[in-house]
């Protein structure tokens, strides 16, 4: 037996006697999704066992070094517990901007005491975070940003508005792009980390077309921090910016947009919802438009797998640049070519007139109009790709 | 090849690159096409490609072949395709060869296949009847009597017709138009008594025929495969011809892609590069998506081939209909990119565009393929 072997096997063992049973049925809604922090609660108390063991354990940063309270976990290793826990439905005992986006910028920008410091409760879902980049006037022009960090003593003084910051009146703390030199654009940028209870900082929910508030906007009125919480150089903070904003990229296009969960096949709405006729989707101008959805998620899929291949062969990818512009665009035809499959069905706003899945379908549909806004809109990615892939110059 | 070239695939590539920019740049497609050459592809060439091994590429070694594979030819086909080489690989090797592979006797394969991977035999087959593809509706009689089979009727758009040595013909022997059932394979000779062979005047100045059957007689022996089987032996092949041309639009629209390119990064009006204007770069960067779309798809298609996957007939028609659609778009947008002289009879695009079309439609267009799409994967 191999090593990894044997390590599945212990991993099958502590999981058939940690993960809690409600932890192996599907997730019935947003409500159910762990997100751990000060002040969290849980509903089911089987979430925060499940939290605090996997925590212990370091696996809900399977290949974060031991050290910083991560798993300690190879490659290979993770890739076999992230099997073994999608063999029991296992839910994920952890959703975290502080696992994946803070972290990973703390291993490679952090140092030594930073990472001693904040690593570990990310690890245990002890502290929740948030990212405060837009602001009001820095959109897509992100390095436009006009929120002031001054030092003062042995702590910044920050002023300014952040925007589009999700979850912030949920979150414990936020990491924070912040202009420390007005003189210049990029150079003049700083990350820093600042923790939200404090009266200089205020959040105020914002209410999206979709009828939830995901996103909030963040006041900053002469908050503080200590010195230590400035990540990477000063004025250094685009690079980590950049880096971040790539891997939200990725992360956002390879998780899939959707309507949360197993998302019902297209076909399958489209044969219940307009009949069949021989078997064949009724309607025969609709049935060519689930093909071309079809064909295209198929063409999709293989570009993403071309684009490891690549990556893995060492070679670089030019399929990379089109993904997100790609994802993004692809998942809103989804959703209203679904809307015009389920008709007013899926136009329904609440009351029990409508099927769950009929009034998932609303939001859903509204909720996509973000895809290809967050994270970069489709107009930035096409620039993108226009100047760094293809070349072309700007215009003078 | 799977999604990233090997080491070897990666020389094949090359070297097809190579070749065609310098035995068969579009230059040489140009001439042709002005010199109203009634071949209409250089046969100097294609013993060239032969000598290459490429005419064999995808044949058995036991018949002379390379045995190299469709991931191969698939990339010969995009390196042809890049420069609008004519050759006959389409009609004589993915349908004249991939019949005799697929339903052939070993007597037919062992008479055949060496001649074709030497470049010495030129092989079509006979689909079309109307103005659309679509195989199943074939009515082309093929009545028995006696000695064999007699043969009367039309088939059109004839890959290479007027100049194949040998032609392969689709013909219903019972059953009723519609039917898949009840159509057989025959061979025939090209200079067969009653048999009048007419070049097609295309758009693309590439090769079809108009084949007019009277009464031409074959014997028993002409039949490949089985009597009535003809549909399903064919369908493999089409499998492969529809991969095959998406490899080949693939190639030519990336070059269109790639002299658009050129041109927007060198033509200036207003004191600008017409590159830098916003509404040009992004639709730039469009194409470029749905070239890399297509490229995953066509790698994607032409190894399924290699590795007998069961999804090759979907694999088939969504290569087909993606990169046709692809290739569409990317002739079109390319002409407008050029402005005025991309309406020209002097500047390559429009050879590009004239080929584009043509393709699109070879095989059966997009629309053929999405419902075949749709009725392979019961939508």
């Amino acid at each position: 037996m191999s090593n990894l072997d044997i390590f599945r096997e212990e991993v099958r063992a502590w999981l058939a006697e940690n993960c809690p049973p409600s932890m192996r049925t599907p997730m019935g809604n947003d409500e159910d999704v762990v997100w751990g922090g000060r002040k969290a609660k849980y509903e089911n108390p089987e979430a925060r066992l499940w939290l605090d063991r996997m925590g212990a354990k370091g696996w809900t940063a399977p290949t974060w070094p031991k050290e910083y309270g991560g798993g300690g976990l190879t490659k290979e290793e993770a890739a076999v517990l992230g099997q073994e826990l999608g063999r029991i439905d296992a839910r994920p005992a952890l959703a975290s901007f502080g696992l994946w986006m803070l972290g990973p910028v703390l291993l490679e920008y952090g140092t030594e005491e930073q990472k001693k410091e904040h690593l570990p409760p990310i690890v245990r879902g002890e502290i929740r975070w948030c990212q405060g980049y837009s602001e009001p006037g820095a959109g897509s022009d992100l390095a436009g940003l006009q929120t002031r960090a001054v030092l003062e003593g042995e702590d910044y003084v920050i002023n300014g508005q952040k925007v589009w910051t999700s979850y912030a009146d949920k979150a414990d703390a936020i990491f924070c792009l912040v202009r420390t030199d007005t003189s210049t654009k990029h150079e003049g940028i700083s990350f820093l980390l600042i923790d939200m209870d404090q009266p200089g900082v205020t959040t105020k929910p914002i209410k999206l077309i979709s009828g939830n508030s995901p996103f909030c906007e963040t006041f900053l009125d002469d908050a503080r921090t200590p010195a230590r919480n400035l990540i990477g150089r000063l004025n250094g903070g685009w690079e980590i910016a950049k880096k971040l904003l790539q891997h939200e990229r990725t992360n956002i296009s390879a998780g899939g947009f959707g309507a949360g969960g197993r998302a019902a096949a297209l076909e399958e709405l489209a044969k219940e919802y307009l009949g069949t006729d021989r078997g064949e989707i009724a309607d025969a101008v609709k049935r060519d438009q689930v093909v071309r959805h079809k064909m295209l998620e198929r063409a999709f899929a293989q570009t993403l797998k071309r684009m490891s291949a690549e990556t893995k062969a060492g070679e670089v990818s030019p399929a990379s640049s089109i993904i997100k512009y790609v994802a993004a665009e692809m998942n809103k035809d989804r959703m209203e070519l679904l809307v015009e499959i389920m008709g007013l069905q899926a136009l329904g706003w609440s009351g029990d007139y409508f099927s769950k899945q009929g009034l998932a379908t609303t939001r859903a549909m509204l909720r996509s109009k973000a895809n290809s806004i967050e994270g970069g809109t489709t107009e930035v990615n096409l620039n993108v790709i226009a100047k760094r892939v293809l070349g072309l110059r700007d215009h003078q | 090849m799977g999604l990233v070239l090997d080491e070897e695939q990666t020389i094949l590539k090359d070297s097809a690159k190579a070749f065609f920019a310098d035995q068969a740049p579009v230059t040489a497609f140009r001439k042709l096409r002005d010199e109203k050459d009634e071949t209409g592809f250089s046969r100097e060439l294609w013993r060239a490609m032969a000598e290459m091994g490429w005419a064999g590429i995808v044949i058995p070694e036991a018949y002379g072949g390379l045995e190299y594979g469709f991931q191969g030819l698939a990339l010969v086909l995009e390196e042809q395709g890049r420069t609008l080489a004519a050759s006959p690989l389409v009609s004589t090797v993915l349908l004249g060869a991939g019949t005799l592979m697929e339903a052939g006797s070993e007597a037919q394969k062992s008479a055949l296949l060496p001649k074709i991977a030497e470049g010495s035999l030129l092989l079509t087959v006979a689909i079309d009847e109307g103005h659309h593809f679509n195989p199943a509706q074939t009515a082309f009689e093929a009545k028995s009597d006696s000695d064999g089979f007699i043969l009367t009727g039309e088939k059109t758009f004839v890959l290479d017709g007027h100049v194949a040595d040998k032609i392969i013909v689709l013909a219903r022997t019972s059953g009723n138009k519609g039917d898949r059932e009840g159509l057989t394979l025959f061979l025939v000779e090209g200079t067969a008594e009653g048999l009048t062979r007419e070049r097609l005047k295309m758009l693309d100045s590439r090769n079809a025929a108009l084949l007019m059957f009277d009464q031409v007689k074959v014997t028993g022996d002409a039949v490949i495969g089985a009597i009535g089987g003809g549909y399903d032996a064919l369908e493999s092949v089409l499998d492969r011809a529809a991969i095959g041309l998406a490899a080949e639009m693939l190639g030519s629209a990336s070059a269109v892609f790639e002299m658009t390119l050129d041109y927007l990064k060198e033509r200036r009006q207003f004191g600008q590069l017409i590159g830098s204007f916003q509404s040009l770069q992004h639709r730039a960067a469009d194409m470029f998506t749905q070239l890399e779309l297509s490229k995953s798809i066509v790698m994607t298609a032409a190894t399924a081939l290699d590795e007998s996957s069961n999804e090759i007939s979907s694999l088939a028609s969504l290569a087909k209909a993606f990169v046709g659609e692809t290739s569409n778009k990317v002739t079109r947008e390319g002409i407008q990119m050029h402005g005025g002289i991309g309406m020209t009879d002097e500047h390559d695009v429009g050879l590009y565009l004239k080929r584009s079309r043509v393709a699109e439609h070879t095989f059966g267009s997009a629309a053929y393929h999405r419902d075949r799409y749709a009725r392979l994967n019961d939508y």
